[in-house]
């Protein structure tokens, strides 16, 4: 990123909502008209502001889930109990209305296509979120850099971007925590040390590896990785707290 | 035995803290490296842990658990303690 997109001082500003389009049965993607974007990396968030009637106000991070290449800004939110601002943005948006965030956000879990070397994603639950954008990323910059992805979900109806986890150069392994459907081909257990082994890529061809989800399940995946000979230096980690588990 | 003062899925990477700090800051912090003043390590900002369902924001040294920022705009005033930092570094100057 040029050092002059860094000095950019973040302002709220509002978003029209194109649509709000079911993803899963808990998750919402949020379709947004954003005046003079600046335009994100793969892999951004932005953050998204609440205010109440009386004043109160609320905010989130949410991953951007659409390439840079994109006319519009996508979100995914997922509904979590108790969740003040997902329930309001799952439930009670609707086309039309507006919403206030700021962004694009972050210059450190973003993968620029002409970064060199494979690539190595690890979600789990609304964790593919951000590697929506980076393989939507590869697809539209027709990259020919290897991309492998391993997403862990609860069950088949919970996984997000169906549509949009494969395409050239890009190699896809799933893996469902709670239930699987009859004649599921994917993996059926929590993410491990072995399965890291068998289904992401070696360290010897030191791919960059991105690891996104809720905190245990990152930590947990961060440490394979390691011992499992990457570098440190390689691993960029985002964690997003307790909520929304695979 | 009490609650432990930060559950492990409290923890967060910078990107959380990202955005508020973007309220001070007109560099983006998640490239910065810094250098903790508790055990003089330095490392990546992205390689700290950030905590940011207090009052204010938190984040700590993943080696030494020091605190090395605390930021917080209660009461319509931001409040950036930055005395457990030692050094900030920030690329593309």
């Amino acid at each position: 990123m040029a050092p002059a997109a860094l000095r950019r001082r973040l302002n709220w500003q509002l978003a029209e909502v194109l649509s709000v389009t079911t993803e899963t049965p808990t998750a919402r993607r949020l379709r947004l008209a954003v005046h003079d974007w600046a335009g994100h990396a793969a892999g951004q968030h932005v953050d998204v502001r609440l205010t109440a009637p009386d004043g109160y106000t609320a905010q989130r991070s949410y991953s951007i889930a659409s390439p840079p290449q994109a006319p519009h800004l996508d979100l995914v939110v997922e509904r979590l109990e108790n969740g003040e601002v997902s329930e309001y943005l799952t439930e009670e948006l609707r086309s039309g209305d507006l919403l206030e965030l700021r962004g694009p956000i972050g210059g450190y879990f973003v993968w620029p296509a002409t970064a060199a070397g494979p690539v190595q994603l690890i979600a789990g639950g609304s964790g593919v979120v951000p590697f929506l954008s980076m393989l939507g990323h590869h697809r539209a910059t027709r990259s020919e850099i290897q991309v492998r992805l391993l997403y862990s979900a609860r069950t088949e109806a919970d996984l997000i971007g169906t549509g949009e986890l494969a395409g050239p150069g890009i190699s896809t392994t799933l893996t469902l925590t709670r239930a699987v459907p009859p004649g599921w081909e994917g993996l059926r257990r929590r993410v491990d040390v072995t399965m890291l082994a068998e289904h992401t890529l070696a360290p010897e061809r030191s791919p960059l590896v991105f690891v996104c989800g809720p905190t245990a399940f990152v930590e947990t995946v961060a440490a394979g990785m390691l011992s499992l000979g990457h570098d440190q230096s390689r691993i960029k980690t985002e964690r997003f707290g307790a909520t929304g588990g695979p | 035995m009490s609650t432990p003062p930060n559950p492990p899925d409290r923890r967060l990477d910078i990107n959380a803290a990202a955005g508020p700090l973007a309220e001070l800051f007109a560099v983006d912090l998640t490239l910065a490296t810094v250098q903790c003043d508790g055990c003089s390590n330095t490392t990546d900002l992205a390689r700290y842990d950030v905590y940011a369902d207090g009052p204010g924001l938190v984040i700590r040294c993943q080696g030494c658990d020091h605190v090395v920022l605390r930021y917080s705009t209660a009461g319509g005033r931001l409040r950036l303690d930055m005395t457990g930092t030692r050094l900030l570094v920030i690329p593309g100057g």
